[in-house]
C-alpha cells in the first residue's frame, strides 16, 4: 500500500510548520506582516465576541435583569447555586446531550450513505444530488414551520402513516416521540451539508486501491471496510466536529415548534438560557447558564480534539 | 507535492467509482433513490403547491395527497397578497446588501487571518489559534443579550457625522458576523495544503508577504473561498433573531423579519407559503445554478478538514 | 484570476460599507435611532401594526390629522410586525432606545411603568372614564396607556351541529355551567363527527397561553397571583380551585376532545368542519360568518362557578419617559382618545370599540349589531390580566405550567413550582416596590 504515503492527510493543525525560520530581517517583517494581516478579524472579533463571552461572565455573578429601574449588584454564586438545584437546567442539559449523541453518529452515517448513493456514474444522479441539499439552503424557521404541518396530529405525517394503517402520535406533543420528531426533522435539514462533505473525501481515494482489491477477490464489504473506511479518517474528524457544534447550539425548531414542550422534553441549555434571559427577563440568571454551557462545550471539544491528536499520532 | 497527487487522484477517482458501481445501476438502486428525493423535496412541494392555495383549502388537505397535487382552486392571490402586506423589494435588497457584504468582507479578513495564522511565524500564535478555535462552539443566540447592549454603546462616524450606538443601522446586521472562527478554520486548513515550496520560492523572488498571499495562496484556494462564501451567506440570508432586536425601521429589515407580517390575529397560512416561496427560490435558484460548481468547491475543501 | 475577483470583492466591500453610512442616515430618518426621539418638534410613533395594513392606515391617519391640525409637532409612524414586536420593543427598552409614542401590550404595562420607561398621562382622567375599564392601562393608581379597543374571546360552534346533540344554545345571561359543558362535549364526542371536538387553539405560543387559559382558571376561582397585595401566588394558584381548573383542563386532552397542540390554524379546521367547537377571538367572526352564513354562533365560556371569563385589554398607547418632548407626546395622546379615532382604528383592527360614542359608529358594533354580542362579552365578563410589573414573569411561568399540566404534569405539584418560582421571582424583586 504504498498509497498510504501519498494519501497522507494533512497535518493537525497544531503541528504545521510555519515558513522555515527566516533570514535575519524577514523575522521582523513576518511579524508586522501578520500584525497587520491579523488585525481586521482580531478587532471583529475581539468587539463581537470576545467582549459579550467577558460581559457574560461578568453578568452571571450580578443580579441583572433587562428591564428594572433597580441598579445591578454583584451576588456571589447566587445564580449558579439556583442553577445547579433547577430541575429545568438539567433536564435541558441532558436533552442537548441526547440530542447530540443521537445525532452526530445518525446523521453522520445517513450521510454517508446518500454520499454513497450519489457517488456513482448514473444518470440523473445530478439531480438527485441537488434534490437531496435543496433543505440545506431553506431557512430553518421556514424548515419549522413546515415540519409543524408535518407533525400535526391530522398533518402530512400521520396521513402518510394512515394509508399502511398506522395510527400515528401526536409527533410534537407526545413526550415519548417530541425530542425524536425534532432530531429527525434536524438530521433531515442538516444531512445533505455532510453528504457533500463525506463526497469530497470519497473522491479523494484512490482508485487504484479499489482496482488492486478487485484482483484480489475482496467483497464491496471487505472494500468499504479496509479502504473507504481508512480513507476518509480525516473527514470523519470533520464531521464529527462540525456536526457537535450544530447539534450544542440546537435552538431555531425548539423554539418555533416545541418552547421546549411537553414537560421540558426538547428543552435545550441554549433554548433556556434565551427564554430565561429574554421573555423572563433574568439577564444575570441567563448569563450563568450561558457560561456553564460555555464550560461543558469547551471541555467536550477539548476532549474530542485530544481524542482526535491521539490518532494522528498512533498513525 | 502531495495536494497535487490527491488531486489528480481525485480527478480520476470519479470514474473509477463510476465503474464499480455498476452494480447499484438497478432498478432497486433507482427506487431508493427517488424514494429518498421524496423524502427530501416534499416537504418544500408541499410549501410551493401550498402557496397557490387558498388558507382553507391548505388546512383541508394536510393529511391527504391532496397536499402535494396542484389540485383544487389554484390561485396567485396569495402572492398579491404578499406584495400587498410587505415591501417585498426592499426587504429583498436588504437582505442581498447584507448577505453580500457580509461575504465579501469575511472572505477578506477571515483569509488574511488564517493565512498570518498558518503561514507566518511570530510568538503568540498558537495562543491565538487555540482562541479562535475555542470560540468556534459558542451559539449566537446565548451572547445576543449581552451584545445588543454592547453595540448600542459602540460609535459609527457617517456621513451625518459622529454618533453613539448601532441600533437600526445596516452595519450592526453585519460587522458582527464578518469574522468568523469557522471560516478562518476552513482557510486555515485549505492554505496547509498548498505547498509551502511555493512561498519559499516567491520570497526567494523577493515578493513580500502580503504578495504572496494575494497573487499565490489566494488564487489557489478557490473551493476554500466558495465554501466559506457559501457557509457565510446562508446564515446571512436566514438572520431572524438579531435583526428583530436590533432593527426598529422597516426600510432596514431583512426578508426573514418579514414572515411575521403574516401572523396577524388570522395568520395568512397561504401568505406566509408564498413568501417563504419567494424567499427561498431566490437562494435555491442560485444553488441550482452553481450547484456543481458548488458542490465540488465544498468537497476539495472539506477533504482537508 | 481569483485573486483579482478577490480584491475586487473585498473592494466592493469596503465601498459598499461606506456606502452604509449614507444609506443608514437615511434608516435612521424616522428619529427611531436617536434616544426617546421628541427633539425639535418631530416625535416618533411605533405600532405593532406592520403587515396589517388597515388598521396602519388608521393609524397613520391619526397621525397626518394631528399633523395637520397644528404646526408644533411632527409625529412620524414606524411599524413592526406584532409576532415578534414585544421581542424587538423590549430590545429597545433594554438599550433606552424608546420613541416618543409607542404600543404596549396592555398587561406588560406595570412592568414598564415600575421600570421608568414610561411617563403617566395627565389631564385625560375624564376622557378615559368613557373607556372599558379593560384598555386603560393603570399601575399605582396612576393612568399610563389606554387602547382604542378590546378584543373578546367566544366559543365558536355551529347551531345546527349543537342541535343535532341536543345541546343548549347558551346565551350572555344564561351561559352553559360546567357540568352542561361536560356532557356537551361527551355528547359531541359520541357523534363522532368531528376529529376534534373542542378546539382551544392550544398550538399558539406566548401570551396566548395567560390570555386564553387564565381567564378558565379565574371561573374556577382561582387566579395567577393574590390581588389584594400582588406580592405572592400562593393560594391563588396553587389552591384547590386552582387545582380543580388544572384537573378539569388536562382532562379535555384525556377525554379525547381536545388535542394537545392544535394545527396552525384552529379557525380554518372549525370552518372546514374539524372541529365542533372553536375557542377563538372576535376578530374572527366576520371570515367565520362569511364562510358558514347564519350557521354559526359566539357564546360566552362556561361559568365554572365564580360567572365566565375572558381576557381583556388589548394593545395601548403610551409615552415613553425618555422623550424629550412630553408636552407634544401628550397633546398627542389627548388628540388620538377622541371618539372618532377609537371608531376609526377599531374598525380598521376589527375589534371592539372601547367607548360607547364610537361603538355607535362602527358597523356591527351598535346596540344589536352583529358584533355587539362581543362588547358585551367584554363589558360583562373581561378580567384584566394582573397589572403588576411581576407578570411579564408570571406569563411565562402560567404558560409553561399549563403547557405541562395538559401534557399530564401532576396539577397541584406543576401549580406548587409555578408559586414557588412566582414568589422567588417577586422577592429578588422586592416585591416591586
Amino acid at each position: 500500500m504504498s498509497q498510504s504515503t501519498m494519501m497522507r492527510p494533512p497535518v493537525p493543525p497544531d503541528v504545521v510548520a510555519p515558513l522555515k525560520a527566516p533570514r535575519s530581517g524577514r523575522g521582523r517583517s513576518q511579524r508586522a506582516v501578520a500584525a497587520w494581516m491579523l488585525t481586521p478579524a482580531a478587532v471583529l472579533g475581539t468587539v463581537f465576541l470576545l467582549v459579550p463571552i467577558a460581559l457574560t461572565f461578568v453578568l452571571a455573578f450580578t443580579n441583572a435583569r433587562l428591564v428594572s429601574p433597580e441598579p445591578m449588584k454583584f451576588v456571589g454564586f447566587d445564580n449558579f447555586t439556583r442553577l445547579f438545584s433547577d430541575g429545568t437546567f438539567w433536564t435541558s442539559l441532558a436533552n442537548t446531550v441526547i440530542f447530540t449523541i443521537v445525532v452526530v453518529p445518525v446523521q453522520a452515517g445517513l450521510a454517508l450513505g446518500l454520499a454513497l448513493l450519489i457517488n456513482v456514474k448514473m444518470r440523473g444522479v445530478n439531480f438527485f444530488r441537488t434534490v437531496y441539499f435543496l433543505p440545506v439552503v431553506t431557512s430553518m424557521v421556514v424548515i419549522s414551520m413546515l415540519w409543524l404541518f408535518i407533525y400535526q396530529p391530522n398533518g402530512l405525517l400521520n396521513g402518510l402513516l394512515a394509508k399502511i394503517g398506522v395510527h400515528g402520535p401526536d409527533w410534537l406533543s407526545d413526550t415519548r416521540t417530541a425530542l425524536g420528531a425534532i432530531i429527525l426533522m434536524s438530521i433531515w435539514q442538516n444531512v445533505g451539508f455532510h453528504m457533500v462533505i463525506w463526497l469530497s473525501g470519497l473522491q479523494t481515494i484512490s482508485p487504484s486501491l479499489y482496482e488492486a482489491s478487485s484482483l484480489v477477490g475482496a467483497t464491496t464489504w471487505q472494500q468499504f471496510r479496509f479502504i473507504t473506511w481508512p480513507g476518509l479518517r480525516q473527514t470523519r474528524t470533520f464531521i464529527l466536529i462540525t456536526i457537535t457544534i450544530a447539534a450544542f447550539g440546537l435552538f431555531t425548531q425548539v423554539n418555533i415548534m416545541t418552547q421546549g414542550g411537553p414537560l421540558d422534553h426538547t428543552s435545550t441549555v441554549v433554548y433556556q438560557a434565551v427564554h430565561t434571559g429574554f421573555a423572563q427577563q433574568q439577564t444575570a440568571y441567563a448569563s450563568a447558564i450561558s457560561l456553564v454551557f460555555f464550560v461543558i462545550v469547551l471541555a467536550v471539544s477539548l476532549v474530542q480534539r485530544y481524542l482526535t491528536r491521539d490518532k494522528d499520532v498512533a498513525r | 507535492m502531495t495536494a497535487h497527487v490527491a488531486e489528480n487522484i481525485g480527478r480520476h477517482s470519479a470514474l473509477a467509482v463510476g465503474r464499480r458501481a455498476s452494480a447499484g445501476r438497478t432498478v432497486g438502486g433507482y427506487a431508493l433513490r427517488i424514494v429518498l428525493c421524496l423524502v427530501f423535496g416534499l416537504p418544500l412541494l408541499f410549501m410551493i403547491l401550498s402557496s397557490f392555495k387558498p388558507d382553507l383549502e391548505i388546512f383541508a388537505d394536510v393529511g391527504s395527497v391532496r397536499a402535494f397535487l396542484p389540485v383544487g382552486h389554484l390561485t396567485l392571490d396569495n402572492y398579491t397578497g404578499v406584495f400587498d402586506r410587505v415591501p417585498f423589494w426592499q426587504f429583498l435588497f436588504n437582505s442581498v446588501l447584507i448577505s453580500v457584504v457580509t461575504v465579501a468582507l469575511g472572505l477578506v479578513v477571515n483569509s488574511m487571518a488564517a493565512y498570518a495564522l498558518g503561514r507566518l511565524r511570530f510568538r503568540g500564535r498558537k495562543v491565538i489559534l487555540a482562541v479562535i478555535l475555542a470560540t468556534l462552539i459558542v451559539p449566537f443566540e446565548v451572547l445576543a443579550l449581552p451584545l445588543l447592549w454592547w453595540v448600542n454603546k459602540l460609535p459609527w462616524l457617517d456621513a451625518n457625522g459622529f454618533s453613539l450606538g448601532w441600533l437600526d443601522t445596516y452595519q450592526v446586521q453585519i460587522l458582527p458576523f464578518v469574522a468568523n472562527a469557522f471560516s478562518i478554520f476552513l482557510f486555515y486548513q485549505y492554505f496547509d495544503s498548498i505547498p509551502k515550496e511555493l512561498d519559499e520560492a516567491a520570497v526567494v523572488d523577493g515578493a513580500g508577504f502580503f504578495r504572496i498571499y494575494r497573487t499565490i495562496v489566494m488564487p489557489l484556494s478557490g473551493p476554500a473561498i466558495a465554501t466559506v462564501a457559501i457557509l457565510t451567506f446562508l446564515p446571512a440570508w436566514n438572520s431572524y433573531l438579531w435583526p428583530l432586536m436590533v432593527v426598529q425601521s422597516e426600510n432596514l429589515r431583512p426578508v426573514m423579519v418579514g414572515i411575521d407580517y403574516f401572523k396577524q390575529l388570522n395568520v395568512s397560512w397561504g401568505q406566509i407559503m408564498a413568501y417563504a416561496t419567494m424567499i427561498t427560490v431566490p437562494v435555491l435558484a442560485l444553488f441550482i445554478a452553481f450547484q456543481r460548481a458548488f458542490i465540488n468547491s465544498i468537497a476539495s475543501s472539506g477533504v482537508k478538514g | 484570476m481569483v485573486s483579482r475577483t478577490l480584491s475586487r470583492l473585498g473592494a466592493t466591500g469596503l465601498a459598499a460599507v461606506a456606502a452604509l453610512g449614507l444609506l443608514a442616515g437615511c434608516g435612521k430618518g424616522g428619529g427611531g435611532g436617536s434616544a426617546g426621539g421628541g427633539d425639535n418638534g418631530s416625535l416618533t410613533l411605533w405600532t405593532h401594526n406592520a403587515g396589517n395594513a388597515k388598521e396602519l392606515a388608521a393609524d397613520q391617519q391619526v397621525v397626518d390629522d394631528f399633523n395637520k391640525s397644528q404646526s408644533q409637532y411632527k409625529v412620524t409612524v414606524q411599524s413592526f410586525p406584532q409576532d415578534s414586536y414585544n421581542q424587538s420593543v423590549t430590545a429597545a427598552a433594554a438599550s433606552k432606545k424608546l420613541p416618543c409614542i409607542l404600543d404596549v401590550d396592555g398587561p406588560n404595562v406595570p412592568n414598564w411603568a415600575w421600570a421608568g420607561y414610561l411617563s403617566p398621562l395627565t389631564g385625560m382622567d375624564d376622557t378615559l372614564s368613557k373607556f372599558l375599564p379593560s384598555v386603560v392601562g393603570k399601575y399605582q393608581d396612576k393612568t399610563y396607556s389606554f387602547g382604542h379597543y378590546d378584543v373578546a374571546l367566544a366559543m365558536y360552534a355551529r347551531p345546527s351541529t349543537l342541535q343535532a346533540a341536543k345541546i343548549r344554545v347558551p346565551s350572555i345571561d344564561k351561559p352553559w355551567t360546567a357540568a352542561e359543558f361536560a356532557s356537551g362535549l361527551k355528547a359531541l364526542k359520541a357523534t363522532g363527527k368531528y376529529p376534534v371536538v373542542l378546539d382551544l387553539a392550544t398550538g399558539n405560543t406566548g401570551e396566548w397561553w395567560p390570555y386564553a387559559y387564565s381567564p378558565f382558571l379565574q371561573s374556577f376561582g382561582g387566579d395567577l397571583i393574590n390581588r389584594s397585595d400582588y406580592k405572592s401566588a400562593d393560594g391563588a394558584l396553587n389552591g384547590d380551585k386552582a387545582v380543580a381548573w388544572a384537573t378539569w383542563f388536562r382532562s379535555l386532552v384525556t377525554d379525547g376532545y381536545t388535542p394537545l397542540k392544535s394545527s396552525a390554524d384552529p379557525e380554518a379546521d372549525f370552518l372546514n368542519g374539524k372541529s365542533a367547537i372553536l375557542y377563538n377571538g372576535s376578530w374572527g367572526a366576520e371570515q367565520a360568518r362569511a364562510k358558514l352564513g347564519k350557521d354559526v354562533v359566539f357564546v360566552p365560556p362556561p361559568d365554572f362557578g365564580s360567572g365566565p371569563k375572558i381576557g381583556g385589554g388589548s394593545w395601548q398607547w403610551a409615552v415613553s419617559s425618555g422623550c424629550g418632548n412630553q408636552d407634544g407626546a401628550m397633546a398627542f395622546m389627548k388628540f388620538l382618545a377622541q371618539d372618532k379615532y377609537v371608531a376609526s382604528i377599531s374598525e380598521a383592527a376589527g375589534t371592539i370599540p372601547a367607548t360607547d360614542a364610537a361603538a355607535a359608529m362602527v358597523k356591527g358594533y351598535e346596540p344589536g349589531g352583529d358584533n355587539d354580542i362581543f362588547r358585551q362579552f367584554s363589558k360583562k365578563f373581561a378580567e384584566v390580566r394582573p397589572p403588576t410589573p411581576g407578570y411579564p414573569f408570571i406569563a411565562t411561568e402560567f404558560t409553561k405550567t399549563s403547557q405541562d399540566i395538559l401534557n399530564g404534569a401532576d396539577p397541584k405539584q406543576a401549580l406548587d413550582k409555578a408559586v414557588s418560582d412566582i414568589d422567588a421571582n417577586q422577592k429578588s424583586n422586592n416585591y416591586f416596590a
